[in-house]
């Protein structure tokens, strides 16, 4: 075990040199730089709760704030798994020359993707401000759920990373199933306008728990439940756990496929 | 008993045949249906086995495809043996195909930082050495150009000078000395050397008999995978000559 944990303070500078490369390159060749960070979530929230408020009518307090917060937790959820599922293919170059340990490529897309949903998380705040709404002490515990989401995320993409470095037609298949699970989650509705048997569905995804945890804290003014904790520090230790286990299980033969 | 630095132990590597590797599900699964998941393999290694001593620098010879690189991956710790083992004791610095964690979107000062990592060197680290780098590579006044307008003669230049800063207990070369100008290989040569005099134990993969003839006290001599010889270089390169 220490053995690993040698291993792993070896490379921590990689880890801070491969983040620093994925946002500074993301942002190099664009005007707006980092503002491209703030600007997407607002843009699509601007359309969304046009369309949603005026086409459908739904009935939610501070709807922009809402749908708002939904896409900050949702897209770190889509854009890091998706991320991380390609971060052993694209550094195959690499992976075939050096020893490095495989898991800093899944670990260092987890860690962009984070720093990207920090500044979302600013803009969800800059907003709630500016529409004036109320405030509450309970954001400092945003942290809480949002680690927890991030190790749920870290689990699911060393899984997606092993299984598409076998299988890479699962990377076009996946981009579907994150659109598909976006309207399994309460990102653009709210859960009690919907129908018994879907409640029971939307509720079963893990996204949908850390969601409403999230919620609760920046917009609802209360601390969340017991209950929704104690789930979500299952699943993201049971999704930890299932990754490390199977990456840690085809890690070698890797370098076979890619 | 001298140090050991590192020990080849019975090592095979077996794969499987690439005709046959299925990298899709639609695949796996229409290949499934049909039974034609076959399983043919072939082993590029064969029970391998011997070890180097401190201060030795060993050279790997043999023709394409017998196994010399496979061999050199392996004890980097790349690809891990299907049988047997490999130990490595000391600190290790890969010179396995120059430039490959390169990113050309960066500028030649952050790809130094970014290599630097890659081989578990700390921005600490890598700014004690940064000018030395600079130096050797005789890149200062492009340091802070994206390396993607660079020629492949730079990125070599650059890639060398980052892969061998300090004074690692073993050093893997693979044919990395083919690269640049004679003037540059020269220098290249000349810093190997240098190392070796320290106290480096080098690890080399060349077609040129004669760059192993000058670097290396030791040969591996492969030959589809199987170990023909292993011993004195300059016996063993004569005989290596004269059997083609």
């Amino acid at each position: 075990m220490s053995k690993y944990i040698e291993n792993f303070k070896k490379f921590i500078p990689l880890l801070t040199e491969l983040v620093e490369r994925d946002v500074k390159t993301k942002y190099r060749k664009s005007v707006l730089g980092v503002l491209w960070t703030l600007l997407n979530p607002l843009l699509m929230m601007v359309i969304l709760s046009i369309v949603f408020s005026n086409l459908f009518k739904f009935d939610i307090e501070n709807y922009p704030v809402y749908i708002l917060s939904g896409q900050v937790i949702y897209n770190f959820y889509s854009e890091s798994t998706s991320s991380a599922m390609s971060a052993i293919l694209n550094n195959a170059s690499l992976l075939k020359k050096v020893y490095i340990p495989k898991y800093m490529f899944v670990l260092s897309r987890i860690m962009s993707s984070l720093i990207n949903v920090l500044a979302s998380h600013c803009a969800l705040l800059i907003v709630m401000i500016a529409t004036g709404v109320e405030i509450h002490w309970t954001i400092v515990l945003f942290p809480i759920p949002l680690v927890l989401l991030v190790i749920f995320c870290l689990g699911l993409g060393l899984v997606l990373a092993t299984i598409t470095v076998k299988f890479r037609d699962i990377m076009h298949l996946y981009g579907v199933f994150t659109t598909g699970l976006m309207y399994l989650t309460p990102v653009i509705y709210a859960l009690s306008l919907l129908p018994s048997w879907l409640y029971k569905i939307v509720r079963i995804n893990p996204i949908t728990n850390y969601l409403m945890m999230y919620r609760d804290v920046m917009l609802n003014g209360t601390v969340f439940k017991l209950s929704h904790l104690l789930i979500a520090l299952a699943e993201s230790a049971v999704m930890l756990l299932i990754g490390l286990a199977l990456f840690a299980k085809k890690q070698d033969q890797f370098i076979l496929h890619i | 008993m001298a140090d050991i630095m590192v020990k080849v132990d019975h090592v095979s590597m077996q794969f499987s045949l690439s005709s046959e590797k299925v990298d899709s599900l639609k695949e796996y699964i229409i290949k499934s249906l049909k039974r034609q998941v076959k399983k043919e393999t072939f082993f590029a290694l064969n029970d391998v086995s011997f070890e180097v001593e401190r201060g030795d620098s060993l050279g790997l010879i043999g023709l394409n495809g017998s196994g010399k690189s496979t061999m050199l991956k392996i004890i980097a710790g790349v690809m891990k043996p299907t049988l047997g083992s490999v130990s490595v004791y000391g600190s290790m610095a890969p010179l396995i195909e120059l430039g490959a964690g390169f990113d050309f979107d960066l500028t030649a000062r952050e790809n130094v930082f970014l290599n630097g990592a890659i081989l578990g060197h700390s921005r600490k680290e890598m700014e004690s050495f940064y000018e030395d780098i600079v130096e050797f590579s005789e890149l200062g006044p492009f340091m802070n150009s994206q390396v993607k307008n660079f020629s492949s003669g730079m990125i070599s230049r650059l890639a060398f000078a980052i892969a061998t800063i300090g004074q690692p207990d073993i050093l893997i070369v693979d044919e990395v000395l083919s690269v640049g100008d004679f003037r540059f290989q020269e220098k290249c040569e000349k810093r190997i050397k240098n190392m070796l005099d320290n106290g480096t134990t080098l690890l080399f993969v060349s077609h040129s008999i004669e760059q192993v003839k000058s670097l290396c006290s030791k040969v591996v001599w492969l030959e589809h995978g199987n170990m023909r010889a292993f011993g004195d270089s300059a016996i063993y390169c004569e005989e290596y000559n004269h059997a083609e």
